[in-house]
Formats: C-alpha cells, sequence, structure tokens
C-alpha cells in the first residue's frame, strides 16, 4: 500500500462524498462549493496519474474559472425564497431508477472488460516531461481540433455576452 | 551537513524545515512590511508616522497583532457559519502555499516543480474564492458588492498578468522556478532586458491582482467601507490581511525570479575577480552595501533625541554589522554557501524594491473609477499583453531562423509593441472621460 | 499500485451521481453543476486510459473536454441569466412556456 495508493484512495473518497453532498444540498452556494472540492479531488487524481499538466489546466481552468463564473451568477441570481422550496422534482423516483439502470449497465461492461486491462506494465521508467509531451500532441497531431476549440470558445465568448446583455 | 542524514529523510525534511521557517516568519514579516508601507507614507507626506509604540514605532506591528487577537469575534446574524468561516481560510491558506514554489535561493526552495510557475497562478487564482465567498458569506450589501468587484477585477488583471508572464517564459524555455533563473545565468542576462513590457505589464497586472492602489476600489474606505472584509473583525480579519501582504510578496518574488535575475547578482555569468584573490568583485558588493548601512545607523545613532532611541539605532548599526560579517564569511566558504547566502540577500534585496515600487505608486496615483479599471484590463493591457507576446515569439523566431543577436530583435521587437501600446492608448482617451450611461 | 478498474469505478461513480442530480433536480443552476460532475468523470476515464497505454492522447482529449465544458457553461449560465431577468424562477419545472 504504498502512498500512491492511499492518495487515491482520499481523493476518491473525497470526490464521491463531495458529489453526493452537492447533488443533495439546497443551498446553491454551498453545492457549488462541494464541486469546487469535487474538482480538486478529481485534479488530485490527475496528478497521481502523472497527468501534471491536465492538473494545473484542472485548477486554472475549472476551478479557478468555470467555478468562479458559477459562483458569480449564483450570487447574482440570488433568491430567498429558494431555501423554501422542494429541492427534488416530481419524477424523482423514476429518474433515480433510470440512472441506476444505467449505472448497472456500465458496472457489466467494466466487469466484463476488466481481464483485457493490463496494470501499468507500459509505462517507461524515465517518463518524458509531460508538460513538453503535452505539447507536441497538441500543436503536432492535434493542430485542427486545437484551432476548432479556439474557434468554439470564441463563439461562447460572443454568445455569452450576446445573452448576458440587458438589451441586444 | 547532507552527508549526515540519508537522501530520502533529507527530501522529506529539508521541505518541510523551510516550510516551517516560511510559513513562522511570514506573518511577522507582513507586520513589518505594514509599518514600512506607514513609514514611507508618512514620509512622501512630510511627517513622521508611527512613533509612539517602540523607538520609531518599530514595536507597532506586535501592538495591531495583539489587539486584533483579542478582539471580540463578531459574526453578523444571518451570515453563512459555514462560509463565513470557510472564506478568510481560503485566503490564507492559498497564499501560503504559493510560497511552495518560490525560490528563495538556488537551495531554498520548498519544491522545485516542473510546473512551478503554473502552480503559483493556479493557486493565486483559487484566492478569488476567499475573496468571493467572504463577500457572500457576510450577507451584506457592501460586502457582496465589494467581493464581486473585486473578483472581477482579479480575473481581469490575472489573465493580462499571465499573458505578461508567457513572454518572459518564451525565453526560459521551461515552466520549473528553478530552470527559469538558470536560464538566465545561461544567457548572461535578466529577462527584463529582454521583455521590458512584459515586465511593466507583469507589474501592472500584479498591482491589480494584490488589489492594491491604484486599483484598490474594492477595499477602499470611501468608497465600499472595506468592501469584503468589512462584516470580519478581529482573527478572521488578519487573516484577510496577512492573506493580502503575503499575495504582494509572492507576487513580487515571481517578478523577481522571471524578470530580474531571481537570486543570481547583477552581471552573474561575469566573472572578473579582485586583484590578488579569487573572490570576485560583484561579490563584495552585498557586504560593502550592509556595511554601508550599518555606518549610517552609527552616523545617526548619537543625533537621536531620546535615549531609547540612540540605544535602538545603535543595536540597528550592530546588527547590519554582524550581517556584513556573515556574507563576508560566506565569501571564503564552499561555493555552495557562497551561493546560498548571497542568493538569498539578493533575491530580497529584488523583492523588496519591487515592493517599494507598489508603495510608491499607493501614494502617487488617484484611484482608478471601477469601469475605468475593467477598460484599462480588457482593452489596453490583454491587446498590448498579446502584441507583446507575438513579437516576442517572432523575435526567437527571428535568432533561430537567421542568427544575430536575440537583444537585436527583442528590441525591435518592443518598438513595434510600443507603436502598437500608444496606438491603443490613443484610441481609449476618447471614450473614457464621461461615462457613457447604459442603453436601459 | 493502484489497479486501472479502481479509476473506472471511481469514474463510473461520479458519473452516476451526476446522472442523479440532472434528472432529480429542480433548480437549473444545480443540473449544470451536475453535468460538469459527468465531463469530470469522463476525463477521470480518459487519463486513467493514456496512463494505462503509456501516451499523452488521453490527457489532450481531456483538455478538449476541459475546454468545451467551459464553453458550455458559459453560454448556459448566460441563458440562465437571460432568463431570470425574464421570468424570475429558476426551476426546471416552472420553465413550460413552450408547453400547449
Amino acid at each position: 500500500m504504498g502512498l500512491n495508493s492511499i492518495l487515491f484512495y482520499f481523493f476518491a473518497a473525497l470526490a464521491v462524498g463531495s458529489a453526493i453532498l452537492m447533488v443533495t444540498r439546497r443551498n446553491v452556494v454551498h453545492g457549488a462549493v462541494y464541486l469546487i472540492t469535487t474538482l480538486l479531488a478529481t485534479a488530485g487524481v490527475f496528478l497521481l496519474l502523472q497527468a501534471e499538466f491536465l492538473f494545473i489546466t484542472q485548477v486554472i481552468l475549472y476551478v479557478g474559472g468555470i467555478m468562479v463564473l458559477f459562483v458569480f451568477v449564483i450570487m447574482l441570481v440570488n433568491l430567498d425564497v429558494s431555501l423554501l422550496q422542494y429541492q427534488f422534482n416530481r419524477q424523482r423516483f423514476v429518474g433515480g431508477v433510470l440512472a441506476l439502470a444505467l449505472a448497472a449497465q456500465l458496472f457489466i461492461v467494466i466487469k466484463m472488460g476488466k481481464t483485457s486491462l493490463f496494470p501499468q506494465a507500459r509505462v517507461p521508467e524515465v517518463l518524458p516531461k509531460n508538460t513538453e509531451a503535452v505539447a507536441d500532441a497538441l500543436f503536432g497531431r492535434f493542430m485542427l481540433p486545437f484551432e476548432i476549440a479556439s474557434i468554439l470558445l470564441l463563439v461562447a465568448m460572443i454568445g455569452a455576452v450576446v445573452m448576458a446583455k440587458r438589451r441586444v | 551537513m547532507s552527508h549526515l542524514l540519508s537522501p530520502s529523510i533529507m527530501r522529506l525534511v529539508l521541505p518541510v524545515i523551510y516550510a516551517v521557517v516560511i510559513v513562522a516568519v511570514l506573518p511577522l514579516l507582513a507586520g513589518y512590511i505594514v509599518l514600512v508601507e506607514r513609514k514611507v507614507m508618512a514620509d512622501m507626506q512630510a511627517r513622521l508616522g508611527p512613533m509612539r509604540v517602540g523607538p520609531h514605532g518599530l514595536l507597532q506591528p506586535i501592538a495591531d497583532a495583539v489587539k486584533l487577537l483579542l478582539k471580540e469575534d463578531i459574526i453578523p446574524d444571518k451570515a453563512d457559519r459555514l462560509l463565513f468561516w470557510l472564506a478568510p481560510l481560503v485566503s490564507v491558506t492559498m497564499a501560503l502555499l504559493a510560497y511552495a514554489a518560490l525560490p528563495i535561493g538556488p537551495a531554498f526552495q520548498i519544491a522545485d516543480l516542473n510546473i512551478g510557475l503554473l502552480f503559483i497562478l493556479a493557486v493565486s487564482s483559487l484566492g478569488i474564492y476567499g475573496i468571493v465567498l467572504g463577500g457572500w458569506a457576510s450577507n451584506s450589501h457592501y460586502s457582496l458588492l465589494g467581493a464581486l468587484r473585486s473578483a472581477a477585477q482579479l480575473v481581469s488583471y490575472e489573465t493580462a498578468a499571465g499573458l505578461g508572464l508567457i513572454s518572459a517564459l518564451l525565453l526560459a524555455g521551461s515552466l520549473s522556478m528553478k530552470d527559469i533563473v538558470i536560464a538566465q545565468y545561461d544567457q548572461g542576462i535578466w529577462f527584463i532586458f529582454y521583455v521590458p513590457i512584459g515586465f511593466f505589464i507583469y507589474m501592472v497586472g500584479s498591482i491589480a491582482e494584490t488589489n492594491r492602489a491604484p486599483f484598490d476600489l474594492p477595499e477602499a474606505e470611501s468608497e465600499l467601507v472595506a468592501g469584503y472584509m468589512t462584516e470580519y473583525s478581529g482573527f478572521r480579519w488578519s487573516l484577510y490581511f496577512l492573506a493580502e501582504y503575503a499575495n504582494m510578496i509572492i507576487v513580487a518574488g515571481i517578478a523577481t525570479t522571471l524578470f530580474l535575475g531571481g537570486w543570481l547578482r547583477p552581471f552573474a555569468s561575469s566573472h572578473t575577480a579582485l586583484p590578488g584573490t579569487s573572490i570576485e568583485l560583484l561579490d563584495a558588493l552585498p557586504s560593502l552595501l550592509v556595511l554601508g548601512v550599518a555606518l549610517y545607523c552609527f552616523y545617526l545613532a548619537p543625533r537621536q533625541p531620546v535615549k531609547i532611541q540612540k540605544l535602538v539605532m545603535a543595536m540597528a548599526g550592530g546588527l547590519c554589522l554582524i550581517i556584513a560579517g556573515v556574507l563576508v564569511g560566506a565569501l571564503f566558504a564552499s561555493p555552495a554557501v557562497l551561493q546560498g547566502i548571497h542568493g538569498a540577500f539578493w533575491f530580497l534585496a529584488k523583492v523588496f524594491a519591487y515592493i517599494y515600487f507598489f508603495l510608491w505608486f499607493r501614494f502617487t496615483f488617484p484611484r482608478y473609477r471601477f469601469d475605468q479599471l475593467m477598460r484599462l484590463g480588457w482593452r489596453f493591457l490583454i491587446p498590448l499583453a498579446l502584441v507583446n507576446l507575438i513579437a516576442t515569439a517572432t523575435a526567437l523566431l527571428a535568432t533561430r531562423e537567421w542568427g544575430g543577436s536575440l537583444f537585436f530583435y527583442t528590441v525591435l521587437a518592443d518598438v513595434v509593441t510600443l507603436a502598437v501600446a500608444m496606438f491603443l492608448a490613443k484610441n481609449d482617451e476618447v471614450d473614457s472621460v464621461v461615462p457613457v450611461a447604459d442603453g436601459e | 499500485m493502484v489497479p486501472v478498474d479502481h479509476y473506472l469505478w471511481l469514474s463510473l461513480a461520479l458519473f452516476t451521481i451526476g446522472v442523479i442530480g440532472v434528472l432529480t433536480r429542480r433548480n437549473v443552476i444545480i443540473i449544470l453543476m451536475s453535468i460538469e460532475l459527468i465531463l469530470n468523470a469522463v476525463n477521470i476515464n480518459l487519463v486513467a486510459f493514456s496512463h494505462m497505454f503509456g501516451g499523452v492522447d488521453g490527457q489532450v482529449f481531456a483538455i478538449f473536454i476541459i475546454t468545451d465544458a467551459a464553453a458550455e457553461a458559459a453560454v448556459g449560465l448566460g441563458i440562465i441569466l437571460a432568463f431570470f431577468r425574464n421570468r424570475e424562477t429558476l426551476l426546471a419545472d416552472e420553465m413550460d412556456m413552450l408547453k400547449w
């Protein structure tokens, strides 16, 4: 049970626990804080998988950007009355059953495919520097998706600005 | 000492010792930076500043700390308890966490991460939550408005500052903070001379990042009481306060590492020895400087009006003599010790010079209005930073393709960027005079 | 050494919680946050496989997913803001103006 395993189980428990808390909170701001915890735990899992660039990207973009946006919007549309209403909608039982059915299907798929997963035997002894490797891939083989992603972001920026204006 | 313990213990114990040293020294340092700020402010306003508590006000931070710790802990009635408790904690934790990747000397770094620079940036962007959640949890209008404005300002200027940093990063070729300083040693020149505009952008961005004047609208007393800190008192407020000054030091540390050569002395790669010895000329500079300060203290000591002030001035002179002695002694020790001690001296000197600029700007420039602030960030700094980035990258490419000195190409790039800056500034002047009413 | 399927179980757990959040909550912002949770579960999956195969392709794809999530969150929150200005409600049940 190396340090790696202990940290992974810790982060996994933290992620799942915070996720459950997020989905069940009545107060939306608390839910956002728990989502932040989940995202940070996920970033920790990325770091344990030796994906250091993705770890830092997750923290800067997801936690430091997207969640700040969420928290801003939550504070702007604050409704005190929302704390007194029903949290879960009318189709919660059907929804829950469907979600569990989906989970059961995925569970069976993972169980069946488990034997074809091999342990980390293919990881080389000295890893190439992760940031350099990601940059090589991103600006080499994945150049076209990269450019398309930047156009997507441009479109999203324009869309968000137009959506949030008071008068178009 | 490294031969005494096994390598694995050294790998774990040494960072812990460094971390404890930093966490212990930082609150004291932040308190004394406040005292320095008040003294500098007083000097610029032709008065004396705190003089009562201790000789020349030297015990003022201690008195302030004791007062804050003994104050009553007030929580507003409808405040959100979980977030009210959590917010200052997040602020201070993120501010202190960033010190893990800061290289104070070649061996004085808690963790030499491969992605050190990005780590500090990420941790700074997490610090925004301390402000936003604190403003929300206080359940008060001033707090919420101050928090939202402050967070919006931080997010905008963080982008600009990051882009300014990248132009220096291009020259370094690595994200590890230690490698960036070593790259400056290898290239023989501090990066500020290659990308002065990048340094300027980073400086403006960092002033806005730390909510310092002239960008301190969210926490100015005449505007929003104290912004997001309004409802906090006593120890919780001191946590926010510590976070703000720790942030200032971190931001100065990043600027020093990336632009000003980190722990390197001026002209680090050129070696001109003193005649007859193997000691380098410029290595003797720190000891001479500190010796000069010590002599100045001894000169001032008999001229103080009050006896306790004479004593304290003489003690300060003695302290400076001891430091000068340590610096001189390091000259004759092994190169590692020399680099360590002199490196720490140069790093701290540069950090304090940068912070002095922060203090200077605070008492020189009037405050920006919030819409002017956002306009400056989005419509001047970010386009300028992008142009600077492209120009620097082009200069690097030109050096690689056609040979020639990088300095020449970066000068060209800087001229082009300056031209674009003039154009941007001229364009902005038109509509920043009268605020246009929203088309409601 | 953590076996690869443990990462898949973690991903499955987060995915299920996200789907339950989307299907059962009324508050639109919580629904959006559950969607972000689903995207994160997928990211863990991708990075685990990238680690197993030793390449960085999974991580690059995960970067694209984060980018996409940012775009989607921005536009989604813009829509929620615009809707809130019109109808003063944040509950999915009450956003039924297009129903017969």
